[in-house]
């Protein structure tokens, strides 16, 4: 089961309805335990550093979140849920679960923010989750982005004004600025490319099929 | 690059479409969710919902059409009409908005706009501005869907609106509105040289030269439209193949 971790930063639904809609076995928890039993995890966000950091911890969700990654389970960051994994945030001063080497910084572009609405992912490094991304848009709504300290760790970078890391990789661990939730086509073929990484690391996390048919391959746009 | 953003906006009423539609291969022309599913596979980068009767009854059976859009379409979804308090934006974006629009009452008490922007973030609160020319040239925001003209000046509402916290402006002119004559340019231009947050241009489109004027010339950030897309007139994927076609940069 893929557990949807709910700390009370933004709204789950929309993550939910997309692996609802790619048959993909989850639910949202706030559990530590729930947590801990997880085949894989999705850690969404939407929201500022440091309320984010107070509500894991008052949940216990810190540790169980840094565990299961030290464990290997299949894992995606999304937005704020992928900069929590870096040290610290110049956003609020906050310090962060430090899984990864690294800060996240206010974006440095005379560009408009926050950085709202679609753009490209360029430079996209191979891994599984991120496969077929090269050149696609996606949605972003952020101000704030991921400085890894480790060269291997970034792995796709989109540009407004300056160019920021957009998202990341190491081993069975994923993080993304944007939001595939929100994001199309494109978005649903990220989701479903991690369930299905999910389902070949730990067995199926497939649980029917989807109710009608998927037009992640769709022409045109 | 950051792209472009093409809206399609869905005027409902009682949960269902209310201005004309001519997709004839669609089997409920009337059910908001039918074109929203549409709008969404030929690549609409948001879609806009906006309640035009705002009755009590009809703001559950919005909020109900918003569940039900969520579940099937993944894009940006901005709901609006008649929004009044923190509860209804709180209902909306728990129903799956990622956006609420607000209007009227951020007019009639601005503080409305950093409530909502506080305990939502500002991502989530777009400030529509209907605007009106006057006959000395100059506009005045208008209310109560166009009809109540107030004393505002839409380029210091909207600067207003930013400094409050909305995340967005949704501007349409209340002159070009259903013409098809084209966007107010001028107006646009006015607005977004003004603020800092993006602007969606709404009002007037009536072929796909009108979205590339207001994009380029307007500097919008996108632009709304209904009518030529109901209309299938200028379906999406055209729509944007001639955005991309005069250089402008949109998702494809």
């Amino acid at each position: 089961m893929i557990a949807l971790i709910d700390y009370g930063a933004g709204n789950l639904r929309s993550v939910e309805n997309a692996l609802a809609r790619l048959g993909a076995d989850c639910a949202i928890t706030a559990e530590p335990a729930e947590v801990v039993a997880a085949t894989a995890i999705v850690f969404p966000g939407v929201g500022a550093a440091g309320p984010a950091m107070a509500a894991l911890r008052d949940r216990g969700l810190d540790r169980a979140v840094t565990g299961a990654i030290r464990r290997g389970v299949p894992f995606l960051g999304i937005c704020l849920g992928m900069q929590l994994l870096f040290e610290s945030s110049a956003e609020d001063g906050a310090s962060g679960l430090g899984v990864l080497p690294g800060t996240v910084e206010r974006l440095q572009t005379d560009a408009k923010l926050p950085h709202v609405g679609w753009n490209t992912v360029e430079r996209v490094r191979p891994h599984p989750v991120l496969d077929g991304m090269e050149g696609e848009a996606f949605y972003f709504v952020h101000s704030y982005v991921v400085v890894p300290a480790d060269a291997d760790v970034p792995a796709a970078e989109t540009a407004h004004g300056a160019r920021f890391v957009s998202a990341i990789a190491r081993d069975r661990l994923v993080g993304v600025q944007f939001h595939p939730e929100r994001s199309g086509r494109a978005g649903l073929r990220l989701l479903a490319n991690f369930v299905r990484f999910t389902a070949g690391e730990r067995g199926s996390a497939l649980r029917t099929p989807p109710s009608r048919p998927l037009s992640v391959e769709g022409a045109g746009t | 690059m950051l792209l472009k953003r093409i809206i399609p906006c869905l005027d409902v009423a009682g949960g269902r479409v209310v201005k004309g539609t001519h997709f004839v291969q669609l089997r409920d022309q009337g059910d908001p969710l039918v074109l929203a599913r549409r709008y969404s596979d030929d690549g609409a980068d948001e879609l806009a919902f906006l309640d035009i009767e705002a009755t009590p009854d009809g703001r559950g059976t919005l909020i109900e059409l918003v569940e039900r859009t969520a579940r099937e379409v993944f894009i940006p979804l901005t709901v609006g009409g008649g929004v009044r308090g923190i509860d209804e934006i709180r209902s909306l974006l728990r129903a799956g908005a990622d956006k609420v629009s607000i209007q009227t009452a951020a007019v009639e008490r601005p503080e409305l706009i950093t409530e909502g922007a506080r305990a939502f973030g500002s991502q989530c609160i777009v400030v529509a501005i209907d605007a009106k020319r006057s006959a000395s040239g100059s506009w005045r925001v208008c209310t109560q869907g166009g009809r109540r003209p107030t004393e505002l000046d839409p380029i210091a509402w909207a600067r207003e609106s930013e400094r409050r916290g909305a995340g967005e402006i949704l501007l349409t002119s209340i002159d070009a509105d259903g013409t098809r004559a084209g966007y107010d340019l001028e107006l646009t231009r006015r607005v977004v040289d003004a603020v800092g947050i993006p602007v969606i241009a709404s009002g007037g489109a009536g072929h796909p030269r009108d979205l590339a004027a207001v994009l380029l010339q307007g500097g919008a950030d996108a632009a709304l439209a209904a009518s030529i897309f109901h209309s299938g007139a200028f379906p999406v994927p055209e729509t944007k193949r001639y955005l991309s076609e005069q250089g402008i940069p949109v998702r494809r």
